[in-house]
């Protein structure tokens, strides 16, 4: 088991009067995937904003190679090589894929920019993810598909040599081939030792590539184990009612009793 | 910690060797037959840039030589007119290029110009005493709001427009002399106080720039109105600035210049098109990229000619390259040099695209719109030295009536998209040429005003509509 890059311990975080996080728990290993699963309101987003620098943390600690960091803005996570890709992708339609995946981080003087250099570190990086959808770096994203646009926002993501990249349902809206574009890169981030952190609600791609399966259920960690020891019915389960036999909460009272 | 030397080896590893394979169609340089299919493709798929206004230029152009009988359009003195007539106009759209990126809309640069013009005379007619001029309270008034914007400006980070905001205020303030340079710098530094107050109220505070710009029409027509008096005219009696629009370069000047501009394209074009061999980069085809320098070079080189031969039709000869070339060519290379080249241009087109996006990818999104604002309204004040010099006079109605509307109709007639995002500098020149064309041919052909608005209108409508189907267009074909 390699060695874990970012760790959460008892991260708990409320918005006024709800706590949307209790005492969360989640390691994240360099080359493995992590699945985080749970059903709508488990609070994978605000987890994702946490660990993304959005949400400031109200308890626990977020460790980052061992050593503990705070987290206050998206840019303090972008430093340590922490990279979210939201649902939304977050791409300009009008921009070419160069320009897109360096945007607000050009190459060269703020005067005349290095387009050859950033077209080139864009060629590498999608060679180095075997990217073989896209004709041309120089295609403007608006006439990209869905999962060739996942595919440059991904890339765009990889190129800052990010350490954990958090991918938020990044096959929620893609047919079948797509989909499997898309899961092959996020098996090829986690070869190239990246932490790879997949929210998604789909458990068929979970169980293709996750490495470990970490389910929330209102807000807490109720399981975080390897995929090759749980199956499919148990996570569903665990999505659905927090336990599963001896996984998740000891008792349903522990659900109500605060 | 081994993690990122693994991440970076493979990202090596796969270079070279598997980059053709990868890339195929990316790295070798497309065939002309090719280019030209896919440029097809693009049309296709609602990419049509300025292609329907160059061709309704030529169509324009074969009508009304077609239709006017005298033979006056077509001649050269009409023609180096035309040049004159369009250009304050056109430069006052070249700004509203970078306001429309953004995807939102400055309907004061009109007015903004005329303030600037009326100042600009102003500070001319009364020897530089602006105090005596405008009276103690309007002049009070008026460095306040100059010192204003400076402040607003600092805050959203627009440091230029500070910095000429506090000069134009130092210029009134010190009661520099009229002399013609002066006035010009005051009219453009006039013309960012303008945009930066309009920016910060847009990008800062939150409002709707239609709103914004809007309400700021009508208040600059009245401070207009206020600094002239009503039925006022103020004379621009200046060699210097009369000339600018309507003096021409020597015969001289006008091959130099032809010289130094169609060479320094040629020079650009061929050199980046090296360089992007070289590198192994996405190139246009050599082939096309040379018949595109030659057909520009040839066509400068005809123009050229042309206006330097004696265009006058009575004894006194007139010819060279009106001013007006020169000053248009300088602020369109500027314009798409900052919009294709530089890290600002870069995050105005983000910010029509995707503004959200943009603001994810760390990039200060206020500024960029503040900012645009003030180049809009800063080139309205160039255009309106050009068409004030046009006219050698200010009257209360300076930039007001269907000057705004000539502005957005040249950038949207040009291909600038009213949704943001896409548009170039060169589209308001080739828009503001379609739309001096129509006014000057119809004008020709003894019309009345009325027939000329109308069609007017109808062409910037014609144009909007074309604007919403090829995006409309390209939304189908993206995915």
């Amino acid at each position: 088991m390699s060695e874990p890059i970012l760790q959460l311990r008892s991260v708990s975080k409320s918005f006024g009067a709800v706590q949307v996080l209790h005492d969360v728990d989640l390691t994240v290993r360099a080359g493995e995937v992590t699945a985080l699963v749970g059903d709508n309101g488990a609070g994978k987003s605000t987890l994702v904003k946490c660990v993304a620098g959005i949400h400031p943390i109200d308890g626990g600690e977020i460790l980052f190679d061992g050593d503990p960091v705070a987290l206050h803005s998206p840019s303090d996570a972008s430093k340590l090589g922490i990279e979210v890709v939201y649902q939304d992708l977050a791409l300009a339609d009008n921009l070419d894929i160069v320009q897109n995946m360096f945007l607000g981080r050009e190459r060269g003087r703020p005067w005349l920019l290095d387009e050859a250099d950033m077209e080139q570190a864009a060629r590498r990086t999608l060679a180095s993810l075997s990217v073989r959808t896209v004709t041309s770096v120089r295609t403007p994203v608006a006439s990209l598909s869905g999962g060739q646009r996942q595919t440059v926002a991904i890339a765009k993501a990889v190129l800052w040599d990010s350490r954990v990249v958090l991918l938020d349902e990044p096959t929620a809206a893609l047919g079948v081939a797509q989909t499997r574009q898309v899961l092959d890169l996020v098996r090829r981030l986690a070869e190239q030792g990246i932490g790879v952190v997949l929210i998604s609600h789909n458990m068929a791609d979970v169980f293709e590539v996750a490495d470990r399966i970490a389910t929330l259920y209102l807000g807490r960690m109720v399981a975080e184990v390897p995929t090759r020891d749980v199956t499919h019915g148990q996570v569903v389960e665990l999505i659905t009612a927090g336990r599963s036999g001896d996984l998740g909460l000891a008792r349903p009272e522990g659900v109500v009793g605060q | 910690m081994t993690a990122p030397e693994t991440h970076k080896s493979a990202a090596e590893k796969a270079d070279p060797g598997n980059r053709a394979a990868d890339f195929g169609i990316d790295t070798t340089a497309r065939t002309t037959g090719e280019a030209i299919r896919g440029y097809l493709r693009g049309l296709r798929s609602g990419e049509l840039g300025s292609l329907p206004a160059l061709l309704g230029l030529a169509a324009l152009f074969v009508l009304f030589t077609i239709l006017d009988s005298g033979g006056t359009f077509p001649s050269l003195l009409n023609l180096a007119n035309l040049l004159q007539q369009g250009a304050g106009r056109t430069i006052i759209a070249m700004g509203l290029v970078f306001v429309l990126l953004t995807g939102e809309i400055d309907l004061a640069a009109g007015t903004a110009s005329g303030l600037a013009a009326a100042l600009m005379a102003l500070h001319l007619v009364s020897g530089g005493n602006m105090l005596g001029a405008m009276g103690g309270f309007v002049f009070a008034v008026l460095i306040v709001a100059m010192l204003v914007a400076a402040a607003l400006a600092i805050w959203v980070r627009v440091w230029a427009g500070a910095v000429v905001s506090v000069l134009t205020a130092v210029i009134l303030l010190i009661g520099a002399p009229a002399n013609p340079w002066i006035e010009m710098l005051l009219a453009i530094g006039v013309g960012v106080v303008v945009g930066c107050l309009t920016g910060f109220l847009v990008a800062r505070v939150g409002m709707p720039s239609f709103v914004v710009t809007l309400a700021l029409f009508i208040t600059w027509q009245g401070v207009i109105l206020q600094l002239i008096g009503d039925g006022g005219t103020l004379g621009l009696r200046d060699p210097v600035i009369n000339a600018v629009a309507n003096g021409n370069l020597s015969t001289l000047g006008s091959w130099l210049l032809f010289v130094v501009a169609a060479g320094g394209y040629a020079a650009v074009k061929l050199l980046q098109q090296r360089s992007r061999l070289h590198k192994g980069l996405v190139a246009q085809p050599t082939g096309l990229v040379l018949i595109k320098v030659g057909a520009v070079v040839v066509l400068g080189a005809v123009a050229t000619f042309l206006l330097t031969q004696d265009r006058s039709p009575g004894v006194i000869a007139i010819s060279g390259i009106p001013y007006v070339v020169p000053i248009v060519l300088v602020l369109l290379v500027l314009g798409t040099y900052v919009l294709d080249r530089t890290r600002f241009g870069r995050h105005v087109y983000a910010v029509g695209g995707n503004r959200e996006a943009a603001r994810r990818a760390g990039i200060d999104v206020v500024r960029i719109r503040a900012a645009v604002f003030v180049i809009s309204s800063a080139f309205a004040a160039i255009g309106a030295i050009v068409y004030s010099s046009k006219v050698g006079s200010v009257s209360p109605a300076a930039g007001g009536g269907n000057t705004l509307l000539f502005a957005v109709g040249a950038a949207v007639i040009g291909g600038t998209s009213l949704f943001g995002g896409r548009g170039r500098v060169s589209n308001a020149v080739i828009g503001g040429a379609v739309l001096a064309t129509v006014e000057n041919g119809l004008g020709l052909l003894k019309q009345p005003a009325a027939v000329v608005f109308i069609i007017t209108g109808l062409v910037l409508l014609l144009a909007a509509g074309v604007d919403v189907l090829s995006r409309r267009k390209s939304a189908a074909a993206g995915r």
